[in-house]
């Protein structure tokens, strides 16, 4: 390797990671700040530029201007966890079986039932968002951890099919029939002999639902308002002119950081060649 | 174990998932197709019967289409930037790199985030006075730009936060491809003594043909729902300059509560994306895999 190709190349490493970084650390220092830093320019570095002070951060605990980010924490914590369960243990069951079974029923078959629940990613959330605000006030669970956690559902249900029929798909069908040999009915083979054999494939599968449950804004903005709050709304709520940007950056901050171990998971996967087999 | 036997734990596999995403799915998208066809609003809120009447309006509703246009462009855009950009990252830490695996966990950090959170720290920081972009930008002697007031400048910004947000989507979908790529192609590339631009010609790029068309179609998909981004950096503006479909309908539904028509733009809005989504993937298999497969 020449030297000049090697400098060409850790410079556009350098360069994206400067991109990548720059809003955390624009994020962090703005959450640090009072209005002193903010109304007088662009500032940076603490002590040099503005006094630094913890104004921001002490606001997430209900102390003025910003917001509580207690209650909104556990609502997040509590839906995305729940609906990303259910969406697994539905997930994996209906891809074992889309895996190793024949379906049949007119002219649906499997890749069409595959690609059935694949498609519903298609879906504009905002295609769904006035049918579901009708069916969950029906329902009486508007504004309802409940009534959240059945749409994430159906947002990440999907997700964990279309991971886990793949994996599957690579777990050889002699391991069942052994099982199956052995006097196991398809349902204890699939409980004690795949599942502990695909563990890498629910994590990653998990991983996912997770990402794309905690992030969903849309949803959680139109269907809850005062009883349910989840984290993204609460944030997005204090985007407005009058905007104390210090509270602003200390709740994104607070809000994205159990995503940050999800990548560290994630990379594993990735680094050790399990999520090749997964997402393809 | 008999025939019926094994049938029961078919169906006991697949239903509950199938059934669950039914019955959540379902019952939303048929409602919408009546809904469509009614005249529900915030005056008469009720499923009456207007026949195809939304359907004609929306036909001469030129907002309607620009912003399907506007937002066909963004997605196009952004993915395709994405996956060049992507698939550099991707090459970059493939393999000869240094603490190759912190540089892998940095780039995929942005997809982690919440897309809305991170859209109001982007907009303090394309905030024209008080924001570093300008700041910086002019320490190298270029701008101020009115990053979020003028519509051009409106629309570049959403891409410049979806290309932050999402191009790790798309380098963690490249990289795990590269990672899994058998290693004979390249021993012998290197036998006859190509060069690195002819084993990523000949070798690499052929390979990941499937990967790189299941990676832009996904991205196609999320890019083609864009809106969050558009409502928390520019709400739809300067005036509707950056305003996506989904923005639009999310205005006309929840905000005028113009409900009948709003479902009407939905339906349409729907069909339009897997009719070009559905082109644009045989498209894109026959032009990188060619005839085979």
């Amino acid at each position: 390797m020449s030297r000049m190709y090697l400098f060409l190349k850790y410079s556009a490493i350098a360069l994206w990671s400067i991109f990548v970084v720059t809003p955390f650390l624009w994020a962090l220092t703005t959450s640090f700040k009072t209005a002193n830093g903010v109304t007088g320019g662009p500032t940076y570095l603490p002590w040099l530029q503005y006094e630094p002070s913890l104004t921001g951060w002490k606001s997430l605990f209900g102390g003025g201007g910003g917001i509580d980010i207690v209650k909104p924490y556990i609502d997040s914590l509590i839906v995305t966890g729940s609906a990303s369960l259910i969406s697994i243990v539905l997930g994996s069951l209906a891809a074992y079986g889309l895996s190793r079974f024949t379906y049949k029923a007119g002219f649906v078959k499997n890749p069409d039932l595959i690609f059935f629940f694949i498609s519903q990613r298609i879906m504009p959330p905002i295609v769904l968002a006035i049918p579901f605000f009708l069916m969950l006030k029906w329902l009486d669970l508007l504004d309802s951890r409940i009534g959240l956690i059945l749409v994430y559902v159906a947002l990440l249900l999907p997700i964990a099919v279309w991971i886990m029929v793949d994996f599957f798909n690579n777990i050889p069908r002699q391991i069942d029939e052994m099982a199956m040999l052995d006097g196991c009915t398809p349902f204890q083979a699939f409980v004690r002999v795949i599942l502990p054999n695909s563990l890498p494939g629910i994590i990653v599968a998990g991983m996912f639902c997770l990402i794309f449950g905690w992030n969903d804004f849309f949803f959680a903005f139109t269907l809850t308002f005062t009883d349910t709050q989840l984290l993204p709304v609460a944030v997005v709520a204090l985007n407005s002119s009058v905007t104390p940007w210090w509270s602003l950056s200390a709740s994104a901050l607070i809000s994205i950081a159990p995503l940050l171990l999800v990548a560290f998971v994630v990379e594993r996967f990735l680094s050790h060649g399990t999520l090749a087999g997964a997402i393809r | 174990m008999g025939e019926t036997g094994l049938r029961r734990y078919k169906l006991a596999f697949l239903l509950p998932g199938l059934l669950t995403l039914l019955a959540i799915i379902l019952f939303p998208l048929l409602f919408t197709i009546r809904v469509s066809a009614s005249g529900w609003d915030a005056i008469t809120p009720e499923l009456n019967w207007v026949g195809g009447k939304n359907y004609a309006a929306l036909w001469a509703d030129v907002r309607f289409w620009q912003s399907l246009a506007r937002l066909g462009g963004m997605a196009v855009g952004t993915v395709l930037i994405q996956y060049v950009l992507g698939f550099a990252l991707a090459l970059l830490v493939w393999h000869d790199v240094k603490a190759r695996r912190f540089f892998r966990l940095l780039f995929l950090i942005p997809m982690m985030t919440t897309p809305v959170i991170m859209s109001v720290i982007w907009r303090t920081i394309l905030h024209e006075s008080l924001g570093p972009a300008n700041d910086l930008l002019y320490l190298v002697g270029l701008g101020p730009y009115p990053w979020l007031t003028s519509g051009g400048w409106a629309v570049v910004s959403v891409m410049i936060v979806e290309i932050w947000q999402w191009t790790p989507f798309m380098f963690l979908l490249l990289l795990a491809g590269l990672i899994s790529l058998p290693r004979e192609p390249f021993l012998a590339a290197a036998i006859d003594g190509a060069g690195p631009i002819r084993t990523f010609l000949n070798v690499t790029f052929p390979l990941m043909a499937t990967v790189s068309i299941g990676a832009i179609m996904i991205r196609l998909i999320e890019a083609s729902k864009l809106m969050e981004t558009v409502y928390v950096l520019t709400s739809g503006g300067p005036g509707t300059a950056s305003e996506t479909s989904g923005y639009y309908i999310y205005i006309k539904g929840l905000r005028d509560f113009d409900i009948g028509y709003a479902a009407s733009l939905s339906i349409t809005y729907l069909v339009i994306m897997i009719v070009l989504l559905t082109i644009i993937g045989k498209v894109l298999h026959r032009a990188l895999v060619g005839g085979r497969s």
